[in-house]
This record gives structure tokens, sequence and C-alpha cells, in this order.
């Protein structure tokens, strides 16, 4: 089965620090893949990589969604690579860039079909909760200007589509009674739904969860994990998380991928990776040194 | 209780010992009377006040809005159907179409520019109040605007139909021009190069004497009505109006006409406004103001969305020049000075950063009230000073309550999703 995302040669630098070297992964489609690590090994940089926050210095990254070739498509031209002297023999290419090197960024690689959330939750504070979806859905509805300010009919059955969009997603996230409250003053808890929420509302293939369970408590994790698995049973969307709750993500995730110190260290099933002596190293250190 | 009155018995005597040399002591001719109950009774007075003021201080709820509490417990933001009851919308309606039959030339003069300020203030509350991008340099475009209309005049003999779209269209452009390099600033730098684009406009029509006339200026024609004009004679080649409806020549006329123009520009543009808030556009550059990366994450183009910002923002500014233009009859650039984007930045944050009505109301009060007050001209800057001051202590958020849309969910899909609920997902 070819993976929906193929990582491979990963290599990010911020000045003389090599943030992630050479980093291998790959996401099955229908899957839950989590990125997992000890402090500051770098699955944010990955995450933020992934969804084309950072442009990396080297290495591919290939979604494999909708009708693409058999390559997929790399998110790294999304956000505009250097344009070099030799694109100058392939004016197609040239156009390309240069015009990735303008318009490219992270937008383009949401609309290719990744979703994120963040791990300090980002949401539109004075925005109500349903306002914080339609935003979501800027792609899919009708953005012209003049259909808007004369109320088309054509823009007013893509904005009725969005609200049913948005409600359903509220429902699922059980949210729909908050759907007329400001953002910014639901309980933290439900400001993490609200940001998924939020995410899916662009449609994804990929939803990439930063760190989901972080500051919510024991029973508020257990109901995040039952939504997640829902989400890949009967949603087909697949997930790659970073978390730190061990128990969740040894509970739910299918695959793993084992950050240290910018380089992947182990990947596997969760049985694998609970008797893997490099990730015990990695956590708790060995005596060895 | 006693504490109170031993802090004002202390008030009291601090009062005696600056009273008593002040009071007591007068100098009467090359003598000195003392008067001894004099500063008596006014330390008295002092003690009794203080014990007062400060009873009432802590048992009438209303002084605590001096400690900034209310800021605090009224909600900053309400949800519900936007916009003001229709009953009040037609006597707004009602009261502008009357104000010409009511109100003499002066009055005219003075709502006309209300109207031109109305129509800034919401050009400029699209960039700062929505999309949240301090400009500075707001009167950059109201400049571009009306030096559309002077020099088309000028040089082509444009109509003042014609300028409207293209001082329009020109601001717009200019707009999106600025936009482009401060696409990455934020916040202070952002104000400080908008600023520099307003001062740089500036000083190239005053400076560029060749084509803007510099300091002289460029007069302007009076706009016509499908060929009337609103002169006594015909002077633009088209018939004077009084003498096509047969009526005898006033030049209230102009300001009826201009006046009745404006208020249907402005109509459109609260239409517009209101509809732009719960359009995806205007969703975005709200959502763009609260957090540009969530935006870039949803798959929103923060370089459209910013420029679409600036240039309708700018748009309205053109207008708003070319009616400026009209009616002073003659523009120069000393019209368009850093002052003026202050002044429409203050109508945007008296009214509350977002609220249409708030901006409304804004701009009415900071115009007609110097007008009304006119006596203490001198105290105008120090006036709009000090109430900006106050709103923030008391409001500061603005006049006017900002409104979120309200949005009454869809019961179709009630069912569709409710089976695919996990057993137990409730969340509380």
């Amino acid at each position: 089965m070819t993976p929906l995302l193929t990582v491979r040669g990963l290599t990010i630098r911020f000045g003389g620090v090599t943030a992630l070297n050479q980093v291998d992964f790959a996401v099955q489609p229908g899957s839950i893949t989590a990125l997992i690590g000890p402090n500051g090994a770098g699955k944010t940089t990955v995450f933020n990589c992934v969804t084309g926050f950072y442009r990396a210095d080297g290495g591919t990254i290939r979604l494999h969604a909708g009708q693409q070739d058999e390559e997929g498509l790399n998110l790294l031209t999304l956000l505009g690579e250097p344009v070099r002297w030799r694109d100058c023999w392939q004016p197609q290419r040239l156009a390309e860039r240069l015009y990735y090197q303008m318009f490219g960024g992270p937008h383009l690689v949401n609309r290719a079909g990744v979703a994120r959330t963040f791990q300090n939750i980002r949401l539109f504070n004075e925005l109500t909760v349903m306002e914080n979806l339609l935003v979501a859905q800027h792609t899919q509805v009708d953005a012209a200007l003049l259909s808007g300010l004369l109320r088309s009919r054509r823009f007013l059955a893509k904005e009725e589509a969005a609200l049913q969009r948005a409600t359903e997603w509220l429902r699922f996230f059980a949210l729909h009674g908050e759907a007329n409250r400001l953002a910014g003053e639901l309980p933290y808890g439900h400001q993490r739904r609200l940001e998924m929420a939020r995410a899916l509302c662009t449609n994804p293939r990929l939803l990439c969860l930063d760190e989901p369970a972080a500051g919510l408590n024991p029973n508020e994790t257990r109901l995040l994990s039952q939504l997640i698995l829902t989400l890949r049973d009967q949603f087909q969307v697949t997930i790659l998380l970073i978390e730190h709750d061990m128990g969740m993500v040894m509970e739910i995730s299918d695959h793993l991928v084992v950050l240290d110190h910018g380089e992947v260290i182990a990947r596997g099933t969760p049985e694998e990776i609970q008797q893997n002596p490099r990730v015990l190293a990695a956590y708790l250190g060995t005596g060895a040194g | 209780m006693w504490a109170r009155w031993w802090m004002a018995c202390r008030v009291g005597a601090i009062a005696l010992l600056l009273l008593a040399p002040m009071v007591g002591a007068v100098l009467s001719g090359y003598q000195i009377e003392t008067h001894w109950q004099r500063p008596l009774w006014l330390a008295l007075a002092v003690t009794v006040g203080t014990f007062f003021c400060s009873w009432l201080l802590q048992h009438i709820g209303w002084f605590d809005r001096f400690g900034g509490r209310a800021a605090s417990s009224t909600p900053a933001v309400t949800i519900g159907q936007s916009g003001p009851r229709p009953l009040w919308i037609l006597l707004a309606m009602a009261l502008a179409i009357a104000l010409p039959f009511v109100v003499g030339k002066y009055g005219m003069s003075v709502a006309i520019l209300a109207l031109i300020y109305i129509l800034l203030g919401l050009g400029l509350n699209i960039v700062v109040g929505l999309a949240g991008l301090l400009d500075l340099g707001f009167v950059a475009f109201y400049a571009v605007g009306a030096y559309t209309y002077a020099l088309g005049y000028h040089y082509w003999q444009l109509s003042f139909w014609l300028a409207l779209p293209l001082g329009a269209l020109l601001a717009g452009l200019f707009g999106m021009v600025l936009g482009f390099p401060v696409l990455r600033l934020h916040g202070d730098y952002l104000a400080i190069v908008t600023l520099g684009f307003g001062e740089i406009i500036r000083l190239v029509l005053n400076n560029w004497v060749a084509v803007t006339g510099g300091p002289n200026g460029v007069s302007v024609v009076f706009p016509t009505l499908f060929g009337l004009e609103f002169n006594r004679r015909a002077k633009q080649g088209g018939t004077p109006i009084h003498e096509f409806f047969g009526i005898s020549y006033s030049s209230d006329h102009r300001a009826i006409f201009l006046y009745f123009l404006l208020l249907a520009v402005v109509g459109l543009l609260i239409i517009m406004v209101i509809r732009l808030k719960r359009m995806p556009i205007g969703r975005a550059w709200e959502a763009l103001r609260e957090n540009e990366v969530a935006c870039r994450s949803l798959g929103i183009h923060h370089v459209t969305v910013k420029l679409s910002a600036f240039g309708l923002g700018a748009m309205v500014g053109g207008i708003g020049g070319v009616f400026f233009a009209a009616l002073q009859g003659f523009v120069n650039p000393s019209s368009f000075t850093f002052f003026e984007s202050a002044y429409i930045l203050a109508i945007v944050v008296l009214g509350g950063m977002g609220s249409t009505t708030g901006v409304i109301a804004a701009a009415m009060v900071l115009t007609v009230l110097p007008e009304l007050l006119r006596d203490f001209s001198d105290y105008r800057v120090l006036s709009v000073g000090i109430a900006m001051v106050l709103m923030m202590v008391w409001r500061p958020r603005g006049l006017r309550q900002r409104r979120r849309p309200f949005f009454a969910l869809p019961t179709a899909a009630e069912e569709n999703r409710a089976a695919a609920l996990v057993p137990g997902v409730d969340g509380r």
C-alpha cells in the first residue's frame, strides 16, 4: 500500500544547530501514527515542516492524496524552493518556482490536504465558535466579493452548506451547545476540541495533532482517544500525532516513530517500541552512557 | 467608620495648616488682619466632605469605573442579531432626509463634513477595526481621491461622475501598493511605515509643483447632475438646474445635492460593511487580526486577505476624497496632513474598533461637537485627547460593544451525526 505521507531525508538547520537530521518515516493511510520522543527531540519541528511552517533544508515530504502521479506531491515545492541557475533551461519549472516563491506557503499545504492543531491553542478568540469553523471553510465557500455583497444564490447555498458542515463537526465534538459563544471564553478542554473541529472543517486527508491531550484531565484524555479512533474509523482521516501521554499513545496508535536529538531512533508498533533498548535509553538514560 | 473619621480628620488638619496662613491672615492696606474663624470653618468643611466622598466612593458602584473594574465586569462582546432595531434605522433615515430642510446653510456644510468623516471612518474601520492593521497614513488615500478629481478635471476635463470610480480605483491601487511591502509587518512597525507613506504622498503633492500646483493647490469644479449645473449661469456647457425646473436660483441647491448624494453613498457603504462582516472575506479579516498563523494553517492566504483589506479601505478613502474636493471646490496639500489621519483613527478608536454604529456615532460626535463648541476651538485637540483617555478608562472597547453574528444551528443534520457519536462522548 502506498503511504499517504512519505518523509525522506528531512533535514533542517537553525544557524549551527541541526534540528532534524535525515528524518525518514511514512504514514499509512487510515492509520494513527504517533511521533514521540523526549523534550527538544524535534517533534514539533517535524510538524512544522510537514505543515509548511518551516522550510526544510533538505529531503522530501511527499503527500499521496487525490489524483497525483505515483510520486505524489512534494510539499516542499509548495513553499517556494530557491530558484537555481539551471532552471533557466526549463521555463516551466522556473515559472513554477517563481509562482510558489510569490504565492506559496502553508496555506497551499493545507489545501493539499494536511490540517493541523497547535501545541499552544491558536483559536480566533474574539470570534464565535461557529465563526471559527466558518473561517476554516474559506476555500470551500464562495469568497468572491461581488457574489457576497449581492447575496447571490450560489453564495447563500454555499454559506448554508458551510454552516451545516460546521454544525456536524460541532455535534461530533459535543460543542453544539456553544456554537454562539466566543471561542476565547470556552473552557480549556473545549478549546482543544474546537481546534480539532476547526482543522477538520478544511476536509483534510491527514490531520496533525500537536499534543492534543496536553492539559486535559484523565477523563478528557480518554474521551479524546475515543474521538480520535472514531475519526479514523468512520471518517477515514489519517492521523499523525505528537503526544507525551504514553498511556494514550500506546493505546491508540498503530505505528510509532521515536525521535531523539533530531534523528529517528526507532519505528514500529507500540509493542516493539516498548521493548526497544534505544528508546528506553533515550527516555530514561543509560548507566553505560 | 472610625477609621474613615480619623482619615477625614487628618485631611482636615492638613487643610487647616495650609489654609491658616492663606485665608486666616488677610492683608488689608499695610496691616495684616487675622480671621481665625475662616480657616476653621473651611477645615471643618474639608473634613466632613472627605468623609462623605470616601463613603460615596465605597458605596456607589458608579465610582468603581474609575478603577477600571467595569472593563472586566461587562461582557466585551455581545452575540446576537447584528445592528440596531429597524425602528431606529427608520428614525435615523427620516432624520437624515429631513435635515436639509431644518438646518441652514452652515448646518448643511457641517452635515456634509460629518458624512465625509463617516465615510472615512468606515473605510479605516475595515483596515484597523476588522483586519487589525494599524494604518496611520489613511489620509494618503483621501488625498489620492481628491487629487484624482482635481487633476483629472484640470488636465482632462474629467467629470465628477467619472472621477468617483476612478478615484476609488486609484486609491485602492495605492492601498495595495502600500500593502505589498508591509505584508510582513505588524503593529508598531506597520504604523510607522504607513505614517511614512502618508507623508510621502503629501510631500509629493506639495513639491511636484509642475503637475500638482504645489501649495497653491488646484481648483475643482462643482459636479453636475445629468448635465444640469448648480451655478447661476451655465459655465460648464450645461443648463443651470434652477432654469431647468423653473425655480429661482439658490446656492443651497448645491449643498442639498451633495448631501443627498453622500447620504446615498454612505447608506450603500453601511450595507456593504454589514454584509462584509458576514462574508468569507470579512471573517478572514477578523481571523487574521486574531491569529495569523492559525489562518495560514487553515488554507487562507494572508497576502490576498491583507491586500483586500488595504485595497477596500483605501477605495472608501478615495471616494471620500473625491467628495471632499467637490465640497471644497479647491484642494491643496495642507488638507491632508497627519492630523487628519490621526483624527480619522480617533473616530475609529472612539467608535469601538469594528463596530459600524459606533464609528458612525463617533464620526458625528467628532465633527459636530467642534462646530457647536466653536468658542472653545483652541481646546479642540485637547478635548479629543481627553475624550480618548476617558474612553480608555471607561469603555476600552469603544462607544459601542462589538456584536458578533448569531447562527441558528441547522437541525437537519441532527440525525446524521448523532448516530456517529461514540456512546458516552458528551464532554459534560
